[in-house]
């Protein structure tokens, strides 16, 4: 079985949570959600810590947490504190209170690095059934939703008179960020997920026409960045999390630099 | 048919009342058009309508089915976002390719599909968001000053395809907008707005009220001579041709 060997079912997981977080990505990207996607995602070091105490899955866990970090910052946005603010509050302090909370449970020894950091190398049968299914989950209801959620994105006021909840959209887009946080957890770890999410979606863009194009190239931007890092620091033995996002960072200043060079190009031809 | 009445409706924003006790109701075929000041409640009125804010008071009823056509008074578009014309045209309903240059030619907008949104400029946006709101057939359509960024050319073109429009679709429209003049050539019936309404019906009906008058002092005097002005040199043409 091609499942058996180690660096495949890695090499399978990286490219499962690449494509739910591409088109996932393109949104946060496109609605300045960034800081969201990192709330999000440091809510999941709390919920590994609550799994562990009552002894519940760490997926549950994760999910159940990430889900309600999400709410919370949605609803509380708008309330006298900027965005960004808020966002930082939340942020750190989840993050913060994680840590604390997986002190108290030393009984356990957990390999904390691997949660922060993610261990793509150590992915398992199950967690990559686990990554699919996500990922077709996510994929599924981004694809369902799409014109509604592009319209909402563009404008509130135009998806209202076209009868779309904009409400309705982003908690689609909420729900699915606690589920690609969830899945990406043993990929990358949660410091580094929010990179995922938005580095292949600004990579993408100097290439885009249209927000179809986008979503594709960070799909294949993002898989490339994550078979590649693999590679990379099998070679290199470095960190195989750490590895992926350099890569992708790599990849994001390379298509800046041909963005430039093509508008620079795209101006003199019009003179 | 009556597509839109509303009754009793309060709107507040932040504790402030911003509308109050509005009555109004839209049949098919007629263009409403809504005056008033700066601040005076206009585009909070076509917020409720479309149900992008929830009224404190009152009911707003939409005929059954009813599909909505909204141009908004900007549309801001995200640097990150890529979006050609075409694309735009078709959010959030797709339309078949030649009915997307279709609606293009008629907004004077041919050859642009490719574009980026981000490349136009004001009036060309302005044209392809009507174009955008035609294409989906509606019955009300709504348009928040819409004209912005348009040339006195494109103005008069602008209330000219509203005129057909309007008859090709058999729609209602409902228009906010600043420019008096035309306002008063363009519509059936002129609503002025200021947080209630305090008065409304024809053109001439509300160009002599009084409440009108306070409100807009002699910006209206001029609007309403050239008005009268334009109505008879129209009937001259009229009786030269017979």
């Amino acid at each position: 079985m091609i499942f058996d060997d180690f660096l495949v079912r890695a090499a399978l997981a990286g490219i499962g949570v690449a494509l739910a977080a591409a088109p996932l990505g393109c949104f946060v990207v496109w609605r300045r959600m960034a800081y969201f996607g990192d709330a999000t995602a440091h809510a999941a070091v709390l919920g590994v810590a609550l799994s562990l105490v009552l002894s519940t899955s760490i997926l549950a866990g994760v999910l159940a947490t990430s889900l309600i970090m999400a709410t919370i910052v949605s609803t509380l946005s708008g309330r006298g504190y900027a965005m960004d603010t808020l966002l930082g509050v939340m942020a750190h302090s989840a993050l913060a209170l994680g840590l604390v909370a997986v002190s108290f449970v030393s009984g356990v020894r957990i390999d904390l690095m691997a949660y922060l950091f993610g261990d793509i190398l150590a992915v398992g049968k199950a967690d990559l059934a686990v990554i699919w299914a996500g990922a077709a989950l996510v994929l599924g209801l981004m694809s369902w939703r799409w014109p509604n959620l592009l319209t909402a994105t563009l404008n509130t006021d135009l998806a209202y008179a076209s009868g779309i909840d904009p409400k309705r959209e982003q908690l689609i887009l909420t729900l699915s960020l606690a589920v690609v946080v969830a899945v990406a957890l043993k990929v990358v770890g949660v410091l580094l997920i929010a990179a995922l999410l938005i580095i292949p979606a600004a990579t993408a863009r100097p290439f885009s026409r249209t927000p179809e194009t986008m979503a594709l190239l960070a799909a294949a931007f993002g898989a490339s960045a994550t078979t590649g890092g693999l590679q990379a620091a099998f070679w290199l033995d470095t960190p195989t999390g750490p590895t992926i996002v350099s890569l992708a960072a790599i990849l994001f200043a390379l298509s800046s630099l041909a963005g430039r060079l093509k508008t620079r190009i795209m101006k003199t031809v019009g003179q | 048919m009556t597509l839109l009445s509303i009754e009793h409706l309060d709107v507040d924003i932040d504790g402030r009342a911003i509308l109050d006790n509005i009555h109004l109701a839209i049949e098919r075929g007629e263009i409403v058009t809504i005056v008033g000041p700066n601040g005076s409640g206009k585009t909070t009125l076509l917020k409720a309508i479309i149900g992008s804010l929830t009224p404190a008071w009152g009911k707003i009823h939409r005929a059954p089915g009813l599909v909505m056509g909204y141009v908004p008074q900007r549309l801001h578009l995200d640097p990150t976002l890529p979006m050609t014309v075409t694309r735009f045209m078709g959010l959030p309903r797709r339309h078949a390719p030649e009915r997307i240059e279709q609606a293009l030619e008629r907004a004077g907008a041919a050859g642009l599909g490719r574009h980026q949104m981000s490349s136009l400029s004001g009036g060309q946006f302005q044209r392809i968001l009507l174009a955008r709101a035609l294409l989906e057939s509606p019955d009300l359509l709504i348009l928040d000053e819409a004209t912005q960024g348009l040339d006195q050319r494109g103005v008069a073109d602008f209330y000219r395809q509203l005129e057909s429009v309007r008859r090709e679709l058999d729609c209602g429209i409902l228009m906010v907008s600043h420019e008096l003049h035309v306002v008063m050539r363009a519509s059936d019936r002129v609503v002025c707005l200021n947080k209630s309404i305090c008065c409304e019906g024809t053109p001439q009906r509300v160009a002599t009220s009084p409440a009108y008058q306070a409100m807009f002092g002699h910006d209206i005097q001029d609007a309403f001579a050239l008005y009268r002005h334009d109505h008879a040199h129209r009937q001259e043409t009229a009786e030269l041709v017979s």
